[in-house]
């Protein structure tokens, strides 16, 4: 490794590889935070099991939907993860990882690698520290998050709004008038409902509370969204209260 | 013609080895389960009913279970696209299996995940296992509902047989719940179980559907995630594609045609189709419907999953109004077994909801599609004027 550490203010003078954190739109941190973010991304158990070096073939790439449309590139991730290129990994977590499509197209990689679980082990390190590129990739996300979290269904019928989906044409305008009707003529009865995909029994979901504060999945969005974190807290804790549940 | 070497490309497959450090996805999941349990770390839920073997990727005989299942929903299919799951339930009754449509389930909560990251491992095991849990309490075995969840699903299972401070974990969370960690002796999409039952389905059917042209985008997160555990078919594609969705559209007699970017993801993007959808526009007409449209020309492109149902649907408006050569209707398997079977095309397949213009399918399979509007706005009649608070089943069979 030839990088050094610029700090900020510092001319940048990177590696030729890396884009100049000034285009690049994020700020340059230490490398020994580049390399803790790193170390937090290979202590993941599933590291082990997505990694196991590159061929450096392409076969991800040619297959790969977001490497077509942005400046991404699965084998970019694999290759950076196996060199333990702490630089070019960092500059993946703050541009490159929310491109990705999740598809997992590039687990027919002859290796046996999986770039997108690399890229998902990424992004939840990302989140957890609160990184800027997390929160850019939260904005206009927020309400959904609410919504999985809160209900148990991550999209409901109410979400069909024209103003939300003005590119999927009249019809979706036709359901949002309809809504209410078009719902009760459905013949299964857990889908009555406009607010949740289906109809989630009250036992069920204070479960599902008790799985997001114990496994520290709330918290993770403490730093990235600090109001629906305090929003989901006051929700969850106020359900469980009204049970008698001590947390 | 090539022809393909069908019985040394499944010699081959049967006999497929990886050395200890090559971990993709497990041989024999159904094993080191049954191994699991044996050491007291989990609970194995059994099929315990009639079955249907079919074969997997590398050979493994996977067993469907034909009825008394419990249907994991999906959110967007119920939410979005709610023709889908009654569809699933329509063909079911039709054909006479029992089934359980749980309110204790809630969403697998991966399309979050692949879309925003904020959650975890365990808290992903843990959603999956609940789910579970609260199936083998019914005594009905799951049915899973969303690609997605499925995919996730297998996913978790292999996490959990890896990694077994996993396991302690949620064993702990479990406890919590008063439930234990349960997983499915195996774990079933429908459109494996519709493939598994496309004999039956097709014996039922009343409408000709061999004038029909398909195509056929599998599910990345049907058979790209933990692939090993797919159905293949040596009788379709040459085993060398999922069989799923095919095998029942040629069963029904309609005719499906290839085209070149059948492996290509459909542009869902699960954060994309929300806050990206330039991109999922883009890939959607551009590298799946327009090449379909060229290649294929097909009445229909059906497919199997919540995500790429609405992406492949509703893409389509905004390229329409650039002139693109779009414009072809996009319904998943079940609803397309389900007309074939008779059923409704909005009480049943509620295709209201769906943006791509369906009407010349519905003509080429001999549906009045004005009559069936007109009957379903008798129907909406009905709940307006307080006649009736709900429709149900009898009421989509009137
Ligand atoms: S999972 Fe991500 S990196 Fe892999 S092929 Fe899909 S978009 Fe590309
Ligand atoms: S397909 Fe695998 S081996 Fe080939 S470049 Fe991509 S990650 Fe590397």
């Amino acid at each position: 490794m030839t990088q050094t550490d610029t700090g900020p203010g510092a001319p940048a003078e990177a590696d030729a590889r890396l884009k100049l954190s000034a285009a690049a739109g994020y700020a340059d941190v230490p490398l020994a935070e580049k390399e803790r973010l790193f170390d937090e991304v290979r202590a993941d158990p599933r590291f082990g099991d997505y990694l196991y070096g590159c061929y450096e073939c392409g076969i991800c790439v040619a297959v790969c939907p977001s490497a077509r449309f942005y400046d991404f590139s699965p084998r970019r991730i694999a290759q950076a993860a196996a060199r333990e290129d702490a630089e070019l990994v960092y500059q993946q977590m703050v541009e490159d990882i929310w491109e990705c499509s999740q598809c997992f197209s590039c687990v027919r990689c002859p290796r046996g690698n999986n770039p997108g679980g690399l890229v998902t082990i990424m992004r939840e390190v990302a989140i957890n520290n609160g990184l800027a590129s997390a929160k850019e990739a939260l904005v206009g996300y927020s309400r959904i998050i609410y919504k999985i979290m809160s209900t148990g269904t991550q999209v409901s019928p109410d979400m069909l709004q024209e103003d939300a989906f003005p590119d999927w044409g009249p019809e979706t305008a036709d359901v949002s008038v309809n809504l209410d009707l078009w719902r009760r003529a459905l013949p299964p009865e857990t889908l009555h409902t406009t607010n949740t995909g289906w109809k989630v029994a009250d036992s069920t979901l204070i479960e599902l509370y008790l799985i997001w504060l114990h496994t520290g999945a709330l918290d993770m969005i403490a730093d990235v969204d600090p109001s629906l974190h305090a929003i989901l807290t006051e929700v969850m804790e106020e359900r469980l209260e009204e049970e008698g549940i001590e947390i | 013609m090539t022809t393909i070497p069908v019985e040394e490309v499944l010699r081959k497959k049967q006999t497929f080895e990886r050395g200890d450090e090559d971990r993709r996805s497990l041989i024999d999941p159904r094993a080191e389960l049954l191994a699991l349990e044996a050491e007291g770390e989990l609970v194995v839920q059994r099929i315990d009913r009639e079955a249907v073997s079919v074969a997997t990727k590398y050979g493994r005989e996977k067993r469907i279970q034909k009825a008394h299942l419990w249907h994991h929903k999906s959110c967007g299919q119920c939410g979005h696209i709610p023709g889908y799951s009654t569809s699933i339930f329509w063909v079911m009754r039709k054909l006479g299996y029992d089934y359980h449509d749980p309110q204790d389930q809630t969403s697998c909560t991966a399309w979050n995940y692949y879309a925003s990251a904020t959650s975890n491992s365990a808290a992903q095991a843990a959603v999956a296992v609940r789910n579970f849990a609260a199936a083998r309490e019914t005594g009905y075995f799951p049915l899973i509902h969303c690609g997605t969840s499925y995919g996730h699903y297998k996913e978790v299972r292999e996490e959990l047989i890896r990694h077994p401070e996993l396991r302690d974990e949620v064993r702990k969370i479990m406890a919590r719940l008063g439930k234990e960690l349960v997983l499915p002796e195996e774990i079933v999409h429908y459109s494996e179980w519709f493939y598994a039952m496309r004999h039956e389905i097709a014996a039922k059917a009343v409408r000709d559907v061999s004038g029909v042209v398909a195509t056929v985008h599998p599910a990345c997160h049907y058979y790209k995630l933990v692939e090993g555990d797919a159905i293949y078919d040596p009788d379709i594609y040459g085993g060398q594609r999922t069989a799923v969705v095919t095998g029942l559209a040629q069963a029904l007699g309609a005719e499906v045609r290839s085209y070149s970017t059948w492996f290509d993801c459909c542009g869902f993007g699960f954060r994309h189709i929300l806050v990206q959808r330039d991109f999922t526009r883009s890939f959607a007409t551009l590298r799946k419907i327009e090449v379909m449209k060229a290649e294929a020309d097909p009445d229909v492109v059906l497919t199997h999953d919540t995500g790429c149902v609405t992406t492949l649907d509703k893409s389509q408006f905004a390229a329409q109004a650039h002139q693109r050569n779009v414009g072809v209707a996009v319904l998943s398997d079940a609803q397309f077994a389900a007309l074939a079977m008779g059923a409704h095309p909005y009480k049943v397949c509620q295709l209201h909801w769906h943006s791509a213009d369906y009407r010349p399918l519905l003509e080429k399979m001999g549906i009045d599609h004005e009559q069936a509007w007109a009957e379903f706005q008798a129907d909406i009649k009905r709940l307006e004027n307080g006649e009736k608070r709900y429709l149900d089943w009898d009421d989509v069979d009137a």
